[in-house]
């Protein structure tokens, strides 16, 4: 496989952007390497090709941001919203993420190898996130569809309004949100779990030690006696 | 008591019914409303309550001291760019009358493509809103701008790139900290499916983006939105107006192509009636707050590195749109008027808005999905009421008039383009508007809060 190297120490980053953004045809395949991230914002945002991009470094906000069909792996931690609106292909942290990591990420899967901050998967829209470690408070806000992996604990407020989407948790929560509520994990559930375990390195985790989380469905209609919780 | 007397007592002259002001026919009918419910009332369109406005303010048109243009004959230019400052593809546009961002979803189909038609042929833009990009839209439009909002409904980066410009919506005037609200009865599989919610459920919007929060955040957002699209879009920031000059500053800070800013006025498509009465400024106090942030920080008007003001919120006619320039705005969008133009409200449906417990003019709730007019719904039956061909043509009639008129008026003042318009050709008729409007009571040369009687 070919590999490109760029030093964004000596490379704009809008130029290792504008390669990124190519014609499909001639990225399908290639391995890029980004060296000296230094903690850039917007590393790698908009990809649309078959590429296999590494990020040699910790990365700023918004790393791979609304990825499609790529593959970013960032071999340092993330800042605010990486993959936010991610629609397909894998973003793999391999540090721990900041504030609103896979933020109303359609699709494609997110591993996060450390924690988490706030808000993670916050309006999450189809995608699969797994989190090796914790999540902090607020996350999984409004996420309406997908699966979210938290192989750590919970912050505050996890699931607070939350619609369709599945929370799998290992560890402790320390308080659910509004209208989310602990759930019965049925076989389809559980085989979910055990491949998203399986897809993000944690194979020998047993989907057995998780507890699943979703919506009760209260707050599906403005209703009177919602009142307290609107 | 005598016979006499009795018959003097039914002649003392009673008082007539005297209704009070504080608990008026409407106030009293949301207590009751209210009590018989137990929630808040939500509708949509925009504020509804007498507000100062651009009727308070007049034109001086030359004279001796200065000398008009040929009515028909002087070049009186309407054309308008946007977003000249950072990108690489900026917005070319004929007439500075835009239509403002609205959902598919709150409107219909046919509706969208009615206005995407109509903007096309008046030779300006239309905006999406909270759901996404639909086809209609799209094909129907040549100059289409992508609203990038808090819910990210339907947001994705391939409609990204097939935009124009992108609109970063912070707020709206119409419920500027709130965010947006759609029901049940609107969220059919096809906008359910665009949304990724359940079918049928009350759909609430956030308020805040997922994964910014303030102005230093807001600036690397921006950054991200243009690194994405190769910095080749105009990004528009769009709030409601509540601290105009802050908030046009931060924007611009943060590397705004182009504020669009919307007053109270601006219509929505459902929210708390609480909200839209309550919250926010009317557009006449905002405007110039606004031009002062752009001239304190060197982008107004000032070649390329221009940021463009686009404001909104209650504009109706050409002279709305005059005076909205002459007080500093680069161009003005219309959501309300447009939908009027396609046929809402019409007094032709009447029977049917009485049906609804309403009458033509005053239908508002919107959020129902009940529209007879076929536009905010998603009733496949209704929404076939609305021929986008013909719609779309009366929405061009109406831009056409609008721009028209305030050549007129500009012509009339002088001006051989409508952004020479100036506040020197404006005065105000009340306190109120001059104060707003930092432009002098008619007849003296007062502004209160900036000259002394």
């Amino acid at each position: 496989m070919e590999t490109l190297k760029f030093d964004l120490d000596t490379k704009p980053l809008r130029e290792v952007n504008q390669f990124l953004h190519g014609d499909a045809g001639s990225l399908n395949g290639k391995k890029v390497v980004i060296e000296n991230p230094n903690g850039a914002h917007n590393v790698a945002v908009g990809l649309k090709a078959d590429v296999d991009v590494t990020i040699k470094g910790h990365a700023g906000y918004y790393a791979a941001g609304m990825n499609q069909i790529a593959k970013v792996t960032i071999e340092g931690s993330a800042g605010s919203g990486v993959a936010e609106n991610m629609m397909s292909g894998v973003v793999h942290v391999k540090g721990f993420a900041s504030n609103a990591a896979g933020a109303t990420a359609n699709g494609g899967l997110l591993i996060i190898d450390g924690d988490a901050g706030l808000r993670c998967g916050i309006a999450l829209k189809g995608a699969d996130i797994v989190v090796g470690g914790s999540v902090g408070s607020f996350s999984a806000f409004m996420a309406q569809a997908g699966n979210f992996v938290i192989l750590g604990d919970a912050g505050d407020g996890l699931g607070d309004s939350i619609y369709e989407a599945k929370l799998f948790v290992r560890g402790t929560v320390k308080s659910l949100g509004a209208d989310c509520e602990e759930k019965t994990m049925n076989a389809e559930d559980k085989q979910i779990l055990a491949d998203l375990l399986k897809k993000s390195g944690h194979a020998d985790v047993s989907p057995d030690s998780f507890k699943q989380y979703g919506s009760a469905r209260t707050l599906y209609h403005f209703h009177v006696d919602n009142a307290g919780a609107y | 008591m005598s016979d006499d007397k009795s018959k003097e007592i039914h002649k003392i002259p009673q008082t007539t019914p005297r209704y009070s002001a504080t608990f008026d026919e409407y106030t009293n009918s949301e207590i009751r409303r209210a009590a018989a419910t137990g929630i808040y009332d939500i509708r949509g369109a925009g504020s509804k309550r007498k507000l100062p406005h651009f009727d308070d303010l007049l034109f001086l048109g030359a004279s001796v001291s200065r000398y008009p243009l040929e009515g028909y004959r002087e070049k009186c230019g309407t054309d308008v760019v946007l977003g000249t400052r950072f990108a690489k593809k900026p917005i070319h546009l004929k007439t500075p009358v835009t239509i403002a961002g609205m959902s598919f979803g709150s409107l219909s189909g046919p509706a969208k493509e009615s206005l995407g038609r109509g903007a096309t042929a008046a030779g300006t833009s239309t905006t999406t809103g909270d759901g996404g990009m639909t086809q209609e839209e799209r094909g129907h439009s040549t100059t289409l701008v992508y609203q990038y909002l808090p819910s990210r409904y339907g947001m994705n980066p391939d409609d990204l790139r097939k935009a124009d410009a992108i609109e970063l919506v912070i707020g709206q005037g119409a419920k500027p900290g709130g965010g947006g609200m759609l029901l049940g009865q609107k969220i059919t599989a096809r906008v359910a499916k665009m949304r990724c919610l359940p079918e049928g459920i009350d759909q609430r919007s956030s308020c805040r983006h997922p994964d910014w929060t303030g102005p230093d955040d807001l600036e690397i957002k921006i950054a991200e939105l243009r690194e994405i699209t190769d910095w080749e879009k105009p990004i528009y920031v769009k709030i409601g107006a509540t601290r105009p000059y802050f908030d046009v500053a931060l924007a611009v800070k943060a590397g705004a192509d182009v504020v669009v800013l919307d007053g109270m006025q601006g219509g929505t498509a459902a929210t708390q009636e609480v909200f839209i009465e309550h919250v926010g400024l009317p557009i006449l106090a905002a405007i110039r707050p606004a031009v002062k942030a752009l001239q304190d920080l060197g982008v107004y008007r000032n070649g390329k590195d221009s940021v463009q003001l686009v404001v909104s919120g209650g504009i109706r006619n050409g002279a709305d749109v005059a005076k909205a320039i002459a007080l500093g705005a680069d161009a003005v969008a219309i959501g309300t008027a447009a939908l009027i133009a396609l046929g809402d409200n019409d007094p032709h449906l009447e029977a049917e808005y009485n049906k609804l417990g309403t009458t033509a003019g005053a239908y508002d709730d919107w959020h129902e999905g009940k529209d007879p007019a076929g536009i905010t719904t998603q009733d496949p039956e209704l929404m076939k009421r609305v021929d986008p061909i013909k719609a779309g043509h009366r929405l061009a009639n109406y831009i056409a008039v609008m721009t028209m008129e305030a050549q007129v008026v500009a012509r009339a003042c002088g001006k051989s383009h409508l952004h020479n318009l100036e506040p020197e050709d404006l005065v105000a008729l009340t306190i109120e508007a001059s104060a707003m409007a930092q432009v002098p009571l008619a007849g003296t040369s007062w502004i209160p809060g900036v000259t002394k009687f």
